[in-house]
């Protein structure tokens, strides 16, 4: 093994990652304020992906015009999600609401299949696909683009929930509603808005790893697994923990799939998983506690 | 014995009876396929709900035992020549001890922690299927599989599979109902409520996890072996992680503790995709959109629902009905 | 006297940078009340706790009988006899009184678990007997009539006395009993006072009780050992501990909030 390769995988593996990631970072986002997880997470990525392809396929919009509408498009869905299909339960175990999720996933996926059929899609790299060279390397300009927004997300995220009023209102929610209702806090507008912001999130990760990974309706069960192990893997609840965990997922996989088999390599990923939480039960940055339902 | 025993007996009874008497009414080969598949698949979700409805703990990973008993068998009686009891029976204990060595860390993990260690060894398993292809003949298979037989005696017809299935489904049915009305199902239910209350009853909490897990993985890979020797060829896509989801739903859909409830929910989320099959595109947009709007409309799952359902009809036809006991609660 | 029934030696038991309770001795005798009483934070939960297993000490020894339990985990201790309640209620919920009674009892049913599962005669009989056994139990505390209702349906007075009786299904050799009085307005707690006074003619057995109710301390035990900030600082009979002028300190710093 050079080190040329091994770099090679670090470098796919963080672009990967970095996706898993911001799936990850939408799962915490809504488990925060709900305590659910929530199962259509993965389909807001592909609806980011999806949606992009198809702004610009069938509207003819220039590529950023189109991602900009997706994002916008699969926030509204968020929206509408959590308007029709878990405020008017909420007060039900949360076993339900996580199955409504999966029910939602379902139904989100057969209407992506119904539109746009079970082709792959490729979306054209933001900036080229020249691969620079790079200490032997081959570095594609979309892996920078990945890496930069997913870091622009995060410092992003940290401002809205350290500095505004909103976001530190979501916190407040998160650590006990009921007290965060005494104060005023309106819990429903606080659970909207991370509905909001995960779709948001989740429906950039999906755009920009859509040029490197191709996307179809399908994309999202996997995409939403590896998020969900993301969040596990950093400590649920934990937002830096679940964008470390995505990294650390992604790094694992790359290099599994490029040391020993690429067959594996999403097993290989699991059993490092697994391993993990038997050695550390609340995973890397969670608290000592591994129970918070 | 007990009242709710001998209810619950009742209810066992007329269950099997409907089903004895429901291929001839049936009639079609088609609808008894669905029908078998109802029968496996409640199987594995009757072991689920002790699991999850009554001890609390979630498996994100049944599918991969249900396959585990069907790979078992099938590499064992197809590859090797083994007789096809015989590998059932190794199918059934193979997946009970995988079962034990997983849940022996696993259930150490509480919540959705545990739902991801179950989910991960799903996921493993189930790319262990579609990768080994010299074992397991990869994403296309594997095909030829011997017909279920016991003895020597070949079950020819697709009926007698059926009433051989419909009685191995009676027994697992038999067997939570006692394992509910014993210590055990009080010490499961017990460690679900509280761990500490549990302990502080002398109940060592980490073997009743481990052997309600067990159980119910026995109970999958039961009806893994089961469907094996009944289609004769099994593909690595009927044990992945949506069924293992799936499987959860029809826990929850059926109420989570209610045993008669889950089969119903386990028969519901069967009979709907075949049903729906006649919308084509929109197939699974229906299933999603259902699935939705019962969880939202029927918290209490199906058996809550018809339960809400019988006593209002109850009410309104006999006005002056006897008082429930059990209800109004306490009188404080 | 008697040998004691329970003996703990030098317990110390540390959270973090938190010394809950250091040098702690304690010993009850069979058919005795022994109270452990102090101000609030006086390590008194934590005490039952460690001696019920629940928190590991990382400091001394305990022994039941002719049993070193120091290294038994919770439900090993409660097998040999050591059986406790909870302050906050911690009764199943999800399941009627008298199965609660009867999850009570789960220890004492010595048979496998394959035979719960295949029902077999030997299993109906002891379900048989332990239903008996538990509706005495009920009888006892004076829940009888309530046996079929679900236990979450019942007033909270109701509830603290299925703790009880649920413990007692256990059939303990030492009771902990961890503030059985929290929550009761006066005339439930002169009942449950008199309760307590008959379990222990009843069932003989040794009671540890953990009580801020400082009239049903005096009232029923028959030794009172007094906590404050970890350690034991009075021992004795009600009447003694009563006059001692550092329990008096303790208290009068601590009554002020």
């Amino acid at each position: 093994m050079d080190q040329a390769s091994l770099l090679q995988y670090l470098i796919t593996g963080l672009t990967v990652g970095a996706t898993y990631g911001l799936t990850a970072l939408g799962f915490t986002i809504i488990f925060n304020t709900t305590g659910i997880i929530n199962f259509a997470q993965g389909e807001f990525v592909m609806l980011g992906g999806m949606m992009s392809v198809f702004f610009m396929r069938a509207l003819g919009l220039p590529e950023p015009l189109a991602i900009v509408l997706a994002v916008a498009g699969t926030t509204l869905i968020g929206a509408l999600v959590e308007r029709l299909a878990i405020r008017p339960v909420r007060d039900c175990p949360a076993i339900n609401l996580v199955i409504i999720t999966i029910g939602v996933s379902i139904l989100i996926r057969g209407a992506a299949m119904l539109l746009w059929g079970k082709d792959t899609f490729a979306l054209p790299a933001f900036s080229g696909a020249a691969p620079v060279a790079f200490f032997g390397a081959a570095l594609m300009p979309q892996t920078l683009w990945v890496l930069a927004i997913s870091l622009l997300i995060l410092a992003g995220l940290k401002m809205f929930f350290s500095r505004s009023i909103h976001g530190k209102a979501m916190l407040a929610c998160s650590f006990d509603p009921k007290a965060a209702a005494l104060v005023g806090i309106g819990v429903d507008r606080m659970v909207l808005l991370s509905f909001m912001i995960s779709a948001l999130v989740g429906a950039v990760g999906g755009a920009i790893l859509a040029p490197i990974t191709l996307t179809s309706f399908d994309v999202g069960v996997m995409l939403g697994l590896k998020g969900f192990a993301a969040c596990i893997l950093g400590g649920l609840g934990n937002p830096f923990g679940a964008a470390a965990g995505g990294l650390i997922l992604g790094v694992l996989e790359s290099l599994g799939a490029g040391l020993i088999s690429s067959a594996y390599k999403d097993a290989l990923a699991f059993v490092i998983l697994l391993a993990l939480l038997f050695v550390r039960p609340s995973g890397l940055f969670g608290q000592k506690d591994g129970k918070r339902v | 014995m007990s009242v709710g025993y001998r209810r619950d007996m009742r209810w066992l009874g007329g269950f099997l009876v409907v089903l004895l008497l429901a291929p001839p009414l049936l009639g079609n080969n088609y609808y008894l396929t669905v029908l078998t598949m109802c029968c496996l698949n409640a199987m594995i979700a009757v072991g689920l709900s002790l699991l999850v409805g009554h001890a609390g703990q979630i498996s994100l990973g049944h599918a991969g035992f249900y396959g585990l008993g069907a790979y078992t068998t099938a590499a064992l009686s197809t590859t090797l020549g083994v007789p096809v009891g015989l590998s059932m029976l190794a199918g059934v204990g193979a997946t009970s001890g995988v079962a034990a060595l997983v849940g022996l860390p696993a259930l150490k993990l509480k919540g959705h922690y545990l739902a991801m260690a179950t989910l991960g060894f799903g996921v493993i398993l189930s790319i262990l299927f579609n990768e080994t292809v010299g074992v397991t003949g990869g994403p296309s298979g594997f095909t030829g599989i011997p017909r279920l037989s016991l003895f020597g005696v070949e079950f020819s017809s697709d009926l007698s599979v059926y009433y051989f299935i419909l009685a191995l489904l009676g027994l697992v049915i038999w067997v939570a109902f006692n394992i509910l009305h014993s210590r055990v199902g009080r010490a499961l239910r017990a460690l679900h409520t509280s761990e500490k209350a549990a302990q502080a009853m002398g109940i060592d909490i980490a073997r009743y996890k481990l052997f309600i897990f067990v159980v119910s993985a026995a109970f999958a890979g039961l009806a893994g072996v089961l469907y094996a020797h009944y289609l004769t060829f099994i593909a690595p896509a009927s044990f992945g992680f949506l069924f293992s989801v799936q499987l959860i739903v029809m826990v929850v859909l059926g109420g989570m503790t209610s045993v008669p409830g889950t089969i119903a929910g386990a028969f519901f989320l069967t009979v709907l995709p075949e049903f729906l099959r006649a919308f084509e595109n929109v197939e699974i947009l229906l299933f999603g959109a259902i699935l939705v709007l019962c969880m939202m409309y029927l918290p209490d799952g199906l058996a809550g629902g018809s339960s809400r359902l019988w006593r209002l009809v109850w009410r309104k036809m006999f006005v002056r009905a006897e008082k429930d006991p059990m209800e109004g609660g306490g009188n404080g | 006297m008697a040998e004691p029934l329970l003996r703990c030696t030098d317990v110390g038991v540390r959270f973090g940078g938190l010394q809950a309770l250091a040098g702690v001795d304690l010993s009850a005798l069979p058919g005795e009340i022994t109270a452990v009483i102090g101000p609030n934070g006086a390590g008194k939960t934590t005490l039952i706790n460690a001696i019920s297993g629940m928190v590991q000490a990382q400091r001394g020894t305990f022994r039941l009988g002719a049993d070193d339990i120091t290294f038994a985990p919770a439900h090993e201790r409660s097998r040999l006899g050591l059986v406790r309640t909870f302050q906050n209620l911690e009764i199943f919920s999800n399941m009627t009184v008298l199965e609660n009674v009867m999850t009570g009892c789960h220890a004492r049913l010595r048979v496998p678990a394959w035979a719960s599962l295949l029902r077999t005669r030997a299993s109906r009989a002891m379900e048989k007997t332990i239903r008996d056994e538990a509706l005495e139990v009920l009888d006892f505390v004076g829940l009888f009539e309530l046996a079929k209702y679900q236990a979450k349906d019942l007033p909270f007075g109701k509830q603290r006395l299925l703790e009880l009786a649920r413990a007692l299904g256990a059939r303990p050799r030492l009771l902990l009993l961890d503030e059985p009085a929290a929550g009761l307005n006066m005339s439930e707690t002169q009942v449950l006072a008199d309760l307590i006074l008959a379990v222990r003619e009843h069932f003989r057995l040794g009671i540890v009780l953990v009580e801020h109710d400082m009239d049903l301390v005096m009232r029923i035990s028959d030794q009172v050992m007094v906590l404050c900030f970890g350690q034991v600082i009075s021992r004795g009979t009600p009447a003694q501990v009563q006059r001692d002028p550092e329990v008096i300190a303790a208290y009068l710093g601590d009554d002020e909030d």
